[in-house]
Order: structure tokens, then C-alpha cells, then sequence
């Protein structure tokens, strides 16, 4: 190698390090709108959507969503892309200004940057009569993403098995819910609670028991406040929950080896008692139970074992939203998928999921919730930002699998350690952090 | 290569031998080629270089590079706007005492290389010798290696199950045991320690195989006439034979070790006690969106391997074979 290859190869290297100086979106196009339409007739152009849903893309369910879309719309030409991995995959391309024309947004993307990555889709103020979930998305006034369904969390459980248990009634408490769990190991052969421990994502949900143990709309700015394991917080009821069942010898016996696929069937056939999901859930434990030959409607759904002043509580939020690509040429097009989608495509029906508008009525699932007087409510998510950068910065993260799985661990004995000193850490880390986040 | 050097000429026309026996009087060197012959001939390896460089650069030299600017920032992986903050992010990882603690994992993997190491030459040397089989033993072994590691990931998490593989082989043998293989840290660690070797004993074999075979053949018969058993020929021919090959090896399994990645984190995600630097160093750009310290965790990654290497060499320094 002679001097001038290493001078040639040291410019490189020194460029090749400036590089991340321009990391592709550079915000020039801040605060682009995606219009709706005013004729159909005339929008046009090739649209491509990304969605995490891979099952309904290649059975082929999206296609026929669009083929419906093109009745309404006939000159929109819709793609779809799943992506299984989705949020390392979109966090990888959303440094280029090709993340497709409609996205889910991504948990990565700070709230204050939703204008840089995506066109708005209207104020808060015109949105917010029609549909629900709205301030979510919303920055300074501006609506980002729509979901096209709400979710609901609760416990997926087999009214069967639960029956020859002998309990009918949902617990009321957490002590009674792990009376009736204990019920069902004495008398059934169903493994009362399925933690999932090893497809990890399941345990995130427990993280939704925020705002229904204490009927709080505020519950998520508390968490932005204050010390989320606080005695009595909504939090330390669910986790201590999770703790009992896996320390009492409620849960399956080997949780590294879960498997979350043959759960679906497992539940359904009656060999699984309960699992802490959400709405969504329903309707692939009922699909599960039709492969295998079973009744889908031992399939129940249950609130978290809480009354407030002798109610449930249960929290309709958000699924992924659905928004405009801010760099989309075609962003009619993406307004129009996403409007047609959310109000008329009947996905959130054929998912037994609560309707984004504001109007329409249950789904039939959730009749039972209706019969008991479950007071639905839903979150104030205006600290919704500040609760995901804390829950980075601390590493604590709340809506990461880690600390549950850890939290089944110290359970199960796999873990040195009190179930009080690990949350009042936990509490430690987050309080501290808390200090040093702004106000983003 | 001083072998080959002096072949090619001497076989070559009769006329470079003639010249290189009687230069032409004053001048050692053939006449200068034009000056256009003369460029091209100092272009054409690195014509042929370029291909290859570039696709070094690009994927490998570029994105380090990239990853070291990284390390210096409060980067979040894809927020438009990210922060110099000087070497903040190598402070933290070096005071951040839980952030060191994940290699303790590393010594499963360098305790399971030493078994892995110890049976691949095993196995490469009575596999060396004439054995009926020897090819279908030498495929069985090496065959894991072919297997994508994702699709190992996936098969052992059955192996390992309550009631799996494991267990039912176990329980033929009139062994029921009842235990979560994944369930503690030690017994994850090693189980995962074990697929590990499972995974990657037949590439060491296949390393050792080779360098046995390029052994002389006639060294063995000579220590055979001298009366050197087995394991003397072993020791005394085979070991000092393919010591460059040992010693890589080992380098490897080092480097391998202090890295482990894919079969943890797709067997468990580094729960129970099972996470390892990289898996950390993941969790830290993908979960917690933390992608400048992650950058700089794996540039500390980076510098370990590098001194640990840098020692081995020391304590082990590659001298020449000499088995002739």
C-alpha cells in the first residue's frame, strides 16, 4: 500500500464518518397535510400500506379490503407490505424517505416528531367529534394517526373449564381471582394462567392494567408523575397479581418453553384456563378453537379482578395508528385508504374490535361487559410521550418484556430477591428519571 | 512461495532463463514498457482489487466508521436531529457496573469452546485415520454447521421443552426427570452452552480435519516404524502439525465466546439470567432506542476482542512449523 491508497482510503474512512451528520429525513418537509378528497372518482395513483398483519396478507383477507376500496375509489392502485419484525424494520427505514404512503406509526418516533415523519390527517378539534382515541396522535393541535380499532386488554379465559371449576362469577378481587385459579388447578387439568414468557410481547400487556384497577383516566399522566410501584398504584396490583399466580404454582410449569401459537388451540381446547391479552385476541382463540374441532364460544374475556365503587373498569386505547408517510406523492390516495379503512371497511367488525367511531355501537363479544356494568373509560394520553421517554432513559421499560420476565423469574425462585424490592428499584430508577426528562 | 518464485521462470521460455543467467552488459532490467503499458500494468490489481474493496468499504469499513461517530452521539436510531455529547456514552458504559456484569455469561461459551475444541480434535483425528464410515461420520458431524442458526434456535427450544426431545431421550433410558432445562440461569446457560457446541463443533472439525490432512503422509508412517502409538503420533506429529490452525481456533472461540448472539437471544431473549453483551448491546439500540451508547458498547466489544486477541498472540506467538 502506497501513500497516496492510504490518503485515498483515510478520506474515505473521514467521510464515511460525516456521514450520519444527514441521517436522511431531514425535516424539510415539516408539516405537510394529507387532504381528504372531494371526488373519488378523480384521486388516483399507486399507494403502497404497511401493516404488521402477515396472517391477512397472504390469505389474502387485504386484497380483498382493497378490491372493496377500488368500488369507492377506482384510480388508487393499493400495495400492501407486512412486515413481521415491525417496529426494528420501519425503525430502519424511517431513515430514508421511503417508509411507504399509509404506516403504522412506530413506537420509536417521538410524538414531537410526528409532523417531520407524517402529514396530518386534520385538527383535534374536527376529528374528535367523529372518532375516539384521537389525542393520541395529536400534536399542537394537529392529528397525526387514526387507529382503525380499539383495543380493550383483559383476560382471555374458557368459560368451560372456569364452569367445572365452579366459578361463575368474575372475581372482584385479586385475592378471589387467584382463589378461582386455585380452583381450577384442584379441579381440572388446565393449567390455570399461561404467562407466555417466552414469545415475550404478552407480558407488555400487563402493563394495561394502568387505569383499570382504579377507574383513573388520568392514570397515565400519574405514571408520567409519580412512582408507578407506589403502594396500591395501579401497576403494583397488576404486577403483584402476575407475581402470586406464578409463585402460588398457577402458571404452566415451564415458562422459558412457552409457546405462544399453540396457546391459541391449547386455551381453546380447554387445556390452558386464562391468559392476560386484550379484545384483540378474541377472535384468534375463537379461529383456534374451529381448527381444533372445539366450541368457540367457551372462548370468555374477562375484566381485571378491580371495582371502583362496586364497578369493573376496563380501558379502551388505541391499536397502531395509521398515518400519512409525509414524503408520499400520492397523499390523497393515503388519505383515502386510511379514512375508507377506518370507517368503512368493516375490519374492525370482522375483528369482534371496538369501533374507532365514536357512535358505533359494541361489538356482540363484549356483551357480557354490558351485562355486568363495566364502565369503559378511556386514557388521557397527553403525558403518553413523557411516560415512553422515561421508560427508555431509565431502562426500566414498562412496555418491554424484559422486566416482567423478570419479574416471573423472582417468582419462580429463578431470581434472587423480594417481590418489594424489585418494584420499589424499579420505582427508584423511574423517579429518578423522571427528574431529568423534560418536558417532551 | 520462495518454492514456486523460483519455478515459474526456470519453466518458463527458454529465454528468461537465458537472461536471468546472462544479463544484457549494464542493465539488470528489460527496457521500460511505453508509458501507457506501464500505467496499465500498475492499474491492473487494483482493477481487479476494486470489486472487492469496494465491497469491503461499503459494508465494512464505512458502516464501523459510521457506528464510532455514532458512539459519540445521543443518536435515537431515527429522530432527525441527534446531539454530539463528546465521550459521555464511553463513560457510562465504564461506571455502569450492570452493564459489565452480562460476561459472566461469556464463560459458559469459553468453558463449552473448551469441550468444543477438545472433541472437534478428538473427532478430526480418528476420523483422519482409516475407520469404516468415515465419511457418513465426518457428513453427521459436519452437518449442524450447514443448518441456519434460527431454524437450531427454533428446534431446541422443542428439545428443551417440558416433555420434549430432551426428556422423552432421557426417559428411554429410564431417566424421568422433571426439570425446566431453561429454567434457572445456570441450567439455561448451559443448556444454551450446549447447543452452542452442537452448532459449531463441526466447523472446528472441519478446520482440524484439513490441517491433519496436510500433514505428510510419510511422517506417520515413519513414526509408525519408529513405534509411536497413537496417541504418541498424536502428540508428537499431529498437534505440533496443526498448531497455526489450533491456535486460530482458539483466537476464534475467544472472540466467539465474548460475542455469543443468535442462539441466545432466539432461544430466550436473554431472560433468566441468559443475556450476553451483544444481546444487551441490542437491547439497548432496538428497545430502549438508546443507538448512540449501543454504538459505543460495541465499539468497547469491538476493543476487548481486540486486546484479548492481541494477548493470546503474546502468550502464543505463531511460529514457524517445521515438521520436515
Amino acid at each position: 500500500m502506497n501513500r497516496r491508497t492510504i490518503h485515498v482510503l483515510a478520506t474515505t474512512a473521514a467521510a464515511a464518518l460525516l456521514l450520519p451528520g444527514c441521517t436522511g429525513t431531514g425535516g424539510s418537509t415539516k408539516g405537510a397535510d394529507a387532504k381528504a378528497p372531494d371526488d373519488p372518482a378523480k384521486v388516483s395513483g399507486s399507494i403502497t400500506v404497511l401493516t404488521v398483519r402477515t396472517d391477512l396478507v397472504q390469505d389474502g383477507t387485504m386484497k380483498r379490503y382493497a378490491a372493496e376500496f377500488n368500488k369507492t375509489y377506482p384510480k388508487v392502485k393499493v400495495e400492501f407490505q407486512a412486515l413481521t419484525n415491525y417496529e426494528a424494520e420501519i425503525k430502519i427505514r424511517m431513515n430514508t424517505d421511503d417508509y411507504g404512503d399509509v404506516l403504522l406509526i412506530p413506537a420509536v418516533i417521538k410524538k414531537n416528531d410526528y409532523p417531520k415523519f407524517f402529514a396530518s390527517l386534520g385538527t383535534v378539534a374536527e376529528r374528535g367529534k367523529k372518532y375516539r382515541f384521537t389525542d393520541f396522535t395529536t400534536v399542537d393541535g394537529k392529528v397525526y394517526g387514526q387507529s382503525p380499532v380499539g383495543v380493550m386488554p383483559g383476560f382471555v379465559y374458557n368459560k368451560r373449564i372456569w364452569k367445572e371449576a365452579g366459578v361463575t362469577a368474575w372475581p372482584t378481587t385479586p385475592a378471589a381471582f387467584l382463589t378461582a385459579l386455585k380452583a381450577i388447578k384442584a379441579k381440572t387439568d388446565a393449567v390455570p394462567y399461561y404467562t407466555n414468557f417466552a414469545a415475550q410481547w404478552p407480558l407488555t400487556s400487563w402493563t394495561y392494567v394502568d387505569g383499570a384497577v382504579h377507574c383513573d383516566p388520568q392514570a397515565t399522566t400519574k405514571l408520567a408523575e409519580g412512582d408507578p410501584w407506589a403502594q396500591g398504584s395501579d401497576l403494583r396490583v397488576g404486577d403483584t397479581l402476575l407475581y402470586d399466580i406464578v409463585k402460588q404454582g398457577l402458571a404452566e410449569k415451564d415458562p422459558t418453553t412457552s409457546n405462544w401459537e399453540e396457546s391459541k388451540p391449547r386455551t381453546a381446547k380447554g387445556e390452558i384456563a386464562t391468559q392476560w391479552l386484550g379484545t384483540w385476541a378474541i377472535i384468534q382463540f375463537q379461529d383456534a378453537a374451529k381448527k381444533a374441532g372445539v366450541n368457540p364460544d367457551d372462548i370468555g374475556f374477562m375484566p381485571f379482578p378491580a371495582q371502583t365503587g362496586g364497578a369493573y373498569c376496563a380501558t379502551v386505547g388505541p391499536d397502531y395508528n395509521q398515518a400519512v408517510n409525509v414524503h408520499s406523492k400520492h397523499k390523497e390516495a393515503a388519505r383515502a385508504w386510511i379514512d375508507w379503512f377506518t370507517d368503512k371497511s368493516g375490519y374492525d367488525k370482522d375483528n369482534l374490535a371496538i369501533s374507532p367511531l365514536k357512535d358505533a355501537a359494541m361489538p356482540t363479544v363484549l356483551k357480557p361487559y354490558e351485562e355486568a356494568g363495566v364502565k369503559l373509560i378511556e386514557l388521557d394520553d397527553s403525558a403518553g410521550a413523557r411516560v415512553k421517554l422515561i421508560d427508555d432513559r431509565s431502562e426500566v421499560g414498562i412496555f418491554k418484556p424484559e422486566y416482567r420476565q423478570d419479574l416471573v423469574d423472582l417468582a419462580r425462585g429463578a431470581k434472587k430477591g423480594s417481590l418489594d424490592d424489585f418494584l420499589s428499584g424499579l420505582g427508584k430508577k423511574w423517579t429518578e428519571t423522571q427528574a431529568s426528562v423534560g418536558d417532551r | 512461495m520462495t518454492h514456486a518464485g523460483t519455478h515459474t521462470p526456470a519453466r518458463d521460455t527458454g529465454k528468461a532463463g537465458i537472461r536471468t543467467v546472462a544479463p544484457a552488459p549494464g542493465r539488470a532490467d528489460p527496457p521500460p514498457a511505453p508509458r501507457r503499458a506501464r500505467t496499465w500494468r500498475l492499474l491492473t490489481p487494483w482493477l481487479f482489487l476494486l470489486a472487492p474493496l469496494t465491497l469491503l468499504i461499503t459494508f465494512t469499513y464505512a458502516p464501523i466508521a459510521n457506528m464510532v461517530a455514532y458512539s459519540f452521539t445521543d443518536w435515537d436510531g431515527v429522530s432527525p436531529e441527534l446531539h454530539y455529547t463528546g465521550a459521555e456514552n464511553y463513560a457510562e458504559i465504564f461506571t455502569r457496573e450492570d452493564l459489565f456484569q452480562v460476561f459472566w455469561v461469556s464463560g459458559y461459551y469459553l468453558a463449552a469452546s473448551v469441550i468444543q475444541i477438545v472433541a472437534a480434535l478428538y473427532f478430526a483425528t480418528i476420523l483422519s485415520f482409516s475407520i469404516r464410515f468415515r465419511n457418513f461420520f465426518k457428513g453427521v458431524l459436519f452437518f449442524p454447521s450447514l443448518v441456519n442458526g434460527v431454524a437450531i434456535g427454533f428446534v431446541f427450544l422443542y428439545f428443551f421443552q417440558d416433555g420434549g426431545t430432551l426428556d422423552t431421550v432421557l426417559g428411554l433410558f429410564g431417566h424421568h426427570s422433571d426439570r425446566a432445562w431453561l429454567g434457572t440461569p445456570a441450567s439455561a446457560n448451559v443448556s444454551l452452552a450446549g447447543v452452542s457446541i452442537w452448532r459449531y463443533l463441526g466447523m472446528n472439525f472441519v478446520l482440524f480435519l484439513g490441517a491433519i490432512q496436510s500433514v505428510p503422509g510419510e511422517l506417520y508412517e515413519a513414526a509408525e516404524l519408529d513405534g509411536a502409538g497413537r496417541w504418541h503420533q498424536f502428540r508428537y506429529v499431529i498437534l505440533p502439525g496443526i498448531k497455526p490452525v489450533l491456535t486460530l481456533t482458539v483466537i476464534l472461540s475467544v472472540s466467539g465466546s465474548l460475542s455469543a448472539f443468535e442462539i441466545p437471544y432466539i432461544m430466550t431473549g436473554g431472560a433468566t439470567g441468559t443475556e450476553t453483551f451483544v444481546i444487551q448491546t441490542v437491547k439497548l439500540a432496538f428497545q430502549f432506542n438508546k443507538t448512540g451508547l449501543a454504538s459505543a458498547a460495541a465499539v468497547v466489544l469491538l476493543l476487548i476482542i481486540l486486546l484479548v486477541t492481541w494477548v493470546q498472540r503474546r502468550l502464543v506467538p505463531d511460529d514457524r512449523v517445521d515438521l520436515v
